[in-house]
Parts: C-alpha cells; structure tokens; sequence
C-alpha cells in the first residue's frame, strides 16, 4: 500500500506534469532543429511565433464560443487551430519573404541570419501584446479533468490523489500524432525526402534538381503547425501570457541542442531530458521517501536537491554540460 | 501707472497665495501590476476625502486640493521612485499617498521622499521591515504591520484547529516579512510549518512549487501572495493536483476576482485582510456606494484615511509644507479629542481651526502605533458559496 502511494505521489507530481511538459518543448523543439538543419541558423524568433499562433487560435476560439459552437468535452481551442496555422504560415511566410531571403541570397552569415531572426522575435512580441494585450487570457473550456484526486482517493482507498487534466491527455495525444506524421512526411514522402536531402548537402541538392526556394517554403509552413500547436497547448495546459513564451525560447533550445541540433528525434529527447531534469531536480522528495522507506529512515528535511526557484538554472547548466563534453548532442546532431 | 498697477496684482497674487492655495496630493499607486484589482478602489477613496475637504471649503482658508495619480506598478522600484520624483518637481505635490506595495514604498521613501522632505502615507504597504526604517519623521502608515497581520493568522489557525500548514510567498519584501511573521506567531502558538518557501510572480505554470509544497504536507496551505498573479497560479495548481484543499488568505489575496477565478474549489478557503466593524467603516462603505465604488475592499478605507490625515496634519499645523505638519499627524490621528469619523471631515477642520483638538478614527479606526503605523484591526473572511462573507473582527 504505501509502495502505491509512493508510486502515485510520484506520477501525480512528477512523471504526469513531466510528460506533458516534455511533449509541449519536443514539438517546440523540433520546430528549432527543422530550421536549424535546413535554413542553417537558429530562430531566435520561435516562442513569440509560437504565441503568435497560439494568440490566432485563442481569438478564434472566443469567436467560435460565442457563436455558441462546443465540442464538449473536448477544449473549443482544438477547432480553431487551423486558424491559427493558416495565419501563422502567412506571418513566416511574409517574414521570410522580407527579410531571411534576402540574407540567404547574400549566403550571409549564420550569425546574421541569428541576429535578425532577434529582430524578428522583438516585432512579434510586440504584436502579439499590441493585440492581444500582456495580460494573461482564458480560453480553455470543456472538462478540465480525465481523472480526479478527490474521486481517485476515494475509487482506491490510497491516501493519495492522483489527477490527470484533459489537456494534459491532448498535449501527449496530439504531440505523438504530429510527430508520428512527420516522421512520416520526411522519411517516405517525396517532399521529405527532398527536404532532408537539401539539409545534409545543399550543392548536391541543387545538382539535383530540388527547388531550394519550395523546400524553404514547406519548411515554414511545417514550423507553422509545430509553434502553433505547441503554442495553443502549452496555454491551454499552463496558461497564455506572452511574455512565458518567450521565457519558454531557452529550454526549447537547450531541448534541441541537447538532442543534438538538427535532428527531428533528438529534439524529442531532448524535449523530455529537460523537462524532467528540471521537475527531478527541483522536486522534494519527502512524501515519496517517507512512503518507500522503513520508519527509522524516514527523512526529516524536504529531499530537494534545489529550490523551485532555480528551475530555470537546470536547462542552462544541462545545456553547458551538453555543449563542454558533446557539442554534438545525444543524437550527433550538427555543432553550433 | 502701469508700474503701480503691475505692483497691486502682484500684491494681489501673493496675498492670495498665502490665504488659499492650490494644494496637490500625490496618489502613487499600482494601477498595472499585480494588486491593480485593488488599487481603482483605494484611489477613488483618497479622492473621496478630497473632495469632502474640496466641498467643505474650511481647509486653511479655502484652499483647494487637488489629486494627481502616479502608478508605481506595485513591482518595480525604478517606476515608482520615477513617478514619485516627478510629482515632487514637476506637479510640486505636497504630500503622497503611498505607495501601495511594500517593496516600492521602501524605495520611494529612501530615494524620494527623504532626500526631498516630502510627507508619504502608504495604505497598504505592511512590511515589518518599513517599522524600522529610517524615514526622517516622514513616512506614516494607515496599514499596519505584517508582524500583527501574523499573529492574526496564527489566531485563526489555532481557533480553527489546525496544527500544521505549509507556507508560500510571493518573492519579495511584502512577501517574505509576512510568511517569515506568520511563520514566528504560528509556531511560538505550538504549531509547526511544514515548509515556507517562495514562489516568483508571472510565471505560466505553479506546478512544480506545488509539488514541494505538497510533499511537505499539511493540513492547509497559507498563501502570501498576491491575487491577480502567482497567488493565484499557485492556489489552481494545488486544486489540479489534489495537494491542498484549504487554503488561508492573507491581505493581498483577498478579493472578488480570486473568487471569481478560481470558483468552487475556494469553498471552505479562509483569510482575513485589514478591516473593521467600527462605526466608520459603515459610514465609509456608504458614503463610497453613493460615489459609485466598492468601500468594502482591502485599503480602500485605509487609503481615505491617509488622505484625510495629511489634510486634517496641514490644518493642525497651520502650513501644507510637509516640513510644518509632518509633526501633527500623530497628533491628529490619536487621542486626545473629539472622534472624527468618515464624513466628518468638515467638522474636524472647524474643530481644528477653533484651537480645539481632534482624535480621527475615520474608515479603519486608525490609531497610530510605534514611528506612525496602524495598531491593526482585522476583518476574518470566509469563502462560502463562491462569496465572500465576514466572519468576525479582531
């Protein structure tokens, strides 16, 4: 009995926030290792688009909610995001059109390209809070929960709850279902095909024959979907607040470069290193040991290795760990 | 003749200014940031007393005040001290009522108001830190301080019958004088905090602090926090997870938009915030109701009274220089005299100007203790119902 408890405790506050988490920065990820394999820089500008995209979606839904349209009990949210994909596709687009292409032509610089995409990211950001406001926004509507602590207390007979929110069950869903897609897309479909091709050695791709300037489109547009549906179920799981989305760039990136940068699978790993690293580390510990552990060794202090207020430090110091004695990332992505 | 008409309006104009002038008060407080569900009432308040005063006409001579609002954001001292530095030399402000938090108050006082002798009443800030500062006999309090707010808690806690909580804070001044307060007259009662730790505002996901709370235990979590922010992040993700079901409320967690928010899983929730059933506060809830705002609110009539203080202090002392009537504020507001309560504004500055002495007690039975802050009353709340409801006064 009290191993059970030990091990919902656990799951409650550990493995389920974990997993949810993890799905949410490997679909953000992913969207930074496709650019940096195929368009060779990275894209600084990826948590505002993702709150772009997810700021789209979020005004679509209000309109749909009060045009009375649900899905109960499924989040409304969900309807609205080809909304969102369209117009955030438009935006990257629109943005590659007036400023990377230019850079491309001119074979600038990864570091200019970098630094624009820096420009590019400040320009979002204030859009989104000019139309949406810095505020913290509501969107989220149908059931909250699949399972519930007090009902799951009381169906056990466990001193402990567990509970499992709707959208943590539609993050994890939805992350599998996009992923599995474009695994397909770029391992069996000609476009895919082509795509990788162009990323592993663009003069022999050009010999080739592929049309740089359609890979770089299709490649926006991919992004588009992956930022906006990450975007759209980080806030319905968390919250939507601008400006989280861009303190989400840094474990997004060190997701990616810990995977290995450029590397669709290695961006999912490392989506999930981090966000359980940063749930372990700063996670106390003393209710499981307490259950787990004979009487005589049950510990008097908290068992956390670090304060919750140091969260963030954990992606930076994995991301140096990563970057000292593999540059190339678990999977031997490319090296920055 | 021009020389000779020239030299009467110039006559004329300071004669006038030394019989009625036109005083401003400065109104600092969190418009943005995370107490801005609070601050329209507190501001509507302090303007409630100055227009009593404006409409009286008995304030030395007939002189007029006027308000002028500043935000001080609540979080960021630079804004705040910004704002404060401005009003003093480009509105020329003669007293300020502020400022709201605790953190930004301590700033504006050691960065403004001291270096430029200007009179602060804060309504709300309630650091025990800010009794101890130095504030060159400038700095009032109509708030009283967090070290009284946690024996409050420590009362409730043990009158109810719990024996262990778990404690988070905001992350700053406000937030820690009160959970560190809370934490001393809870234990020194007999009970035992599990853990009190802090948590940082503006964040998009509470969970992992809830998950140390949780592991901690304890059979209600205390909430120093603010309401409009991580406080309230904190109290939904606690819900989500099962951790907690009760929670205690302290004064910045108390308002209609947490109810609202959160909805039925603050049932049974309990908190206080500075309040009390004084006859003033009824007169105040009214008198507020009929200007179109909401009284009952925490510090809007702790901000009425800082107003009314600084005008009934520039009365006393016969000057609205901050420098002659600092010293009459504590004369004012304590006995000696007959009891001033809201809406007796005009009355008191009669009183005043006849020689006579007045003790005010106004909308929270101000009464100020030590270097010039409340003793403290406390209105005990209950969340029933989706509502929130009074439990009692101490």
């Amino acid at each position: 009995m009290d191993f059970l408890n030990a091990i919902v405790a656990f799951s409650n506050f550990v493995l389920i926030p974990g997993v949810a988490f993890g799905s949410q920065l490997a679909l953000g990820s992913l969207g930074i290792t496709l650019i940096f394999g195929i368009l060779r820089f990275s894209n600084f500008a990826h948590g505002d688009s993702m709150a772009f995209g997810a700021m789209v979606v979020i005004l679509t839904t209000w309109w749909l909610q009060s045009m009375g349209v649900s899905i109960h009990p499924l989040p409304t949210a969900l309807l609205a995001l080809p909304a969102g994909i369209i117009a955030s596709a438009a935006v990257m687009l629109g943005t590659d059109r007036l400023v990377y292409k230019f850079y491309r032509q001119q074979k600038a610089a990864p570091i200019i390209l970098v630094m624009s995409s820096l420009g590019v990211m400040f320009i979002m950001n204030g859009i989104v809070r000019f139309i949406i406001g810095p505020n913290e926004q509501r969107f989220a509507d149908g059931a909250r929960f699949i399972v519930k602590a007090r009902e799951f207390k009381t169906a056990t007979g466990l001193s402990e709850g567990l509970s499992i929110k709707v959208s943590q069950g539609i993050t994890v869903i939805t992350a599998i279902v996009v992923v599995a897609l474009l695994f397909w897309f770029l391992n069996r479909t000609r476009t895919g095909k082509s795509m990788r091709a162009f990323s592993d050695n663009e003069d022999l791709a050009l010999l080739s024959g592929i049309n740089p300037e359609r890979v770089v489109m299709i490649v926006w547009v991919i992004v588009a979907i992956l930022t906006t549906i990450a975007g759209t179920l980080y806030g319905l799981d968390k919250s939507f607040k601008p400006f989280t989305y861009f303190q989400l760039l840094l474990p997004m990136f060190a997701a990616a470069i810990v995977g290995g940068l450029g590397n669709p699978l290695g961006a999912i790993a490392g989506g999930f290193v981090i966000a359980f690293s940063e749930i372990t580390v700063t996670y106390a510990f003393k209710k499981v040991a307490t259950y787990v552990l004979p009487d005589s060794m049950a510990p008097d202090t908290l068992v956390q290795l670090l304060s919750t207020d140091y969260k963030i430090a954990v992606s930076f110091s994995i991301l140096i760990l990563v970057l000292l004695f593999r540059p190339t990332g678990i999977f031997r992505g490319q090296v920055v | 003749m021009k020389k000779i008409l020239l030299a009467t309006a110039a006559t004329a104009l300071i004669a006038t200014g030394a019989y009625a002038e036109d005083i401003k008060i400065g109104i600092i407080l969190g418009f943005t940031g995370p107490i801005e569900s609070l601050t329209p009432a507190m501001a509507a308040g302090a303007e409630l007393a100055i227009k009593e005063v404006n409409d009286s006409g008995a304030l030395l001579n007939g002189s007029s005040v006027s308000p002028v609002r500043g935000d001080s954001t609540c979080i960021d001292s630079a804004a705040a001290t910004a704002v404060a530095e401005r009003q003093i030399t480009a509105d020329k402000v003669n007293a300020i009522v502020g400022g709201d938090c605790s953190g930004v108050t301590g700033a504006m006082l050691q960065n403004v108001a001291r270096p430029n002798g200007m009179v602060m009443i804060s309504p709300s800030a309630t650091s025990p830190a800010l009794s101890t500062a130095e504030d060159d006999g400038l700095f009032f309090r109509t708030a009283p301080s967090d070290a009284r707010q946690g024996q409050v808690v420590a009362e409730i806690l043990n009158e109810r019958g719990f024996k262990s909580v778990a404690v988070t804070y905001t992350n700053n001044d406000y937030g820690k004088g009160l959970a560190d307060a809370i934490q001393a007259a809870f234990e020194a009662s007999g009970g035992t905090v599990t853990i009190n730790t802090s948590h940082e505002d503006g964040k998009a996901d509470y969970s992992a602090e809830v998950g140390a709370l949780a592991s901690a235990g304890g059979e209600v979590l205390v909430v120093a926090g603010y309401l409009d922010q991580g406080g309230k992040g904190i109290i939904q993700g606690a819900l989500d997870s099962g951790a907690f079901d009760i929670f205690e409320l302290p004064d910045g967690m108390v308002g209609d938009s947490l109810v609202a928010n959160i909805g039925e899983g603050l049932n049974g929730s309990f908190g206080q915030h500075p309040g009390t059933d004084s006859p003033g506060a009824a007169v105040y809830s009214d008198m507020a109701k009929a200007a179109g705002f909401d009284g009952t609110g925490p510090f809007s009539p702790e901000s009425y009274d800082a107003a009314a203080l600084i005008m009934l202090a520039m009365q006393a002392a016969g000057s609205s220089a901050s420098a002659d009537f600092k010293g009459a504020i504590m004369g004012v507001a304590n006995a000696p005299g007959e009891k001033i309560y809201p809406g007796e504004l005009a009355k008191a500055l009669k009183i005043i100007a006849d020689g006579g002495d007045v003790d005010y007690v106004g909308a929270s039975s101000v009464e100020l203790i030590g270097s010039g802050e409340s003793a403290g009353n406390y209105r005990e709340i209950d969340v029933k119902d989706g509502a929130i409801v009074t439990n009692k006064f101490r």
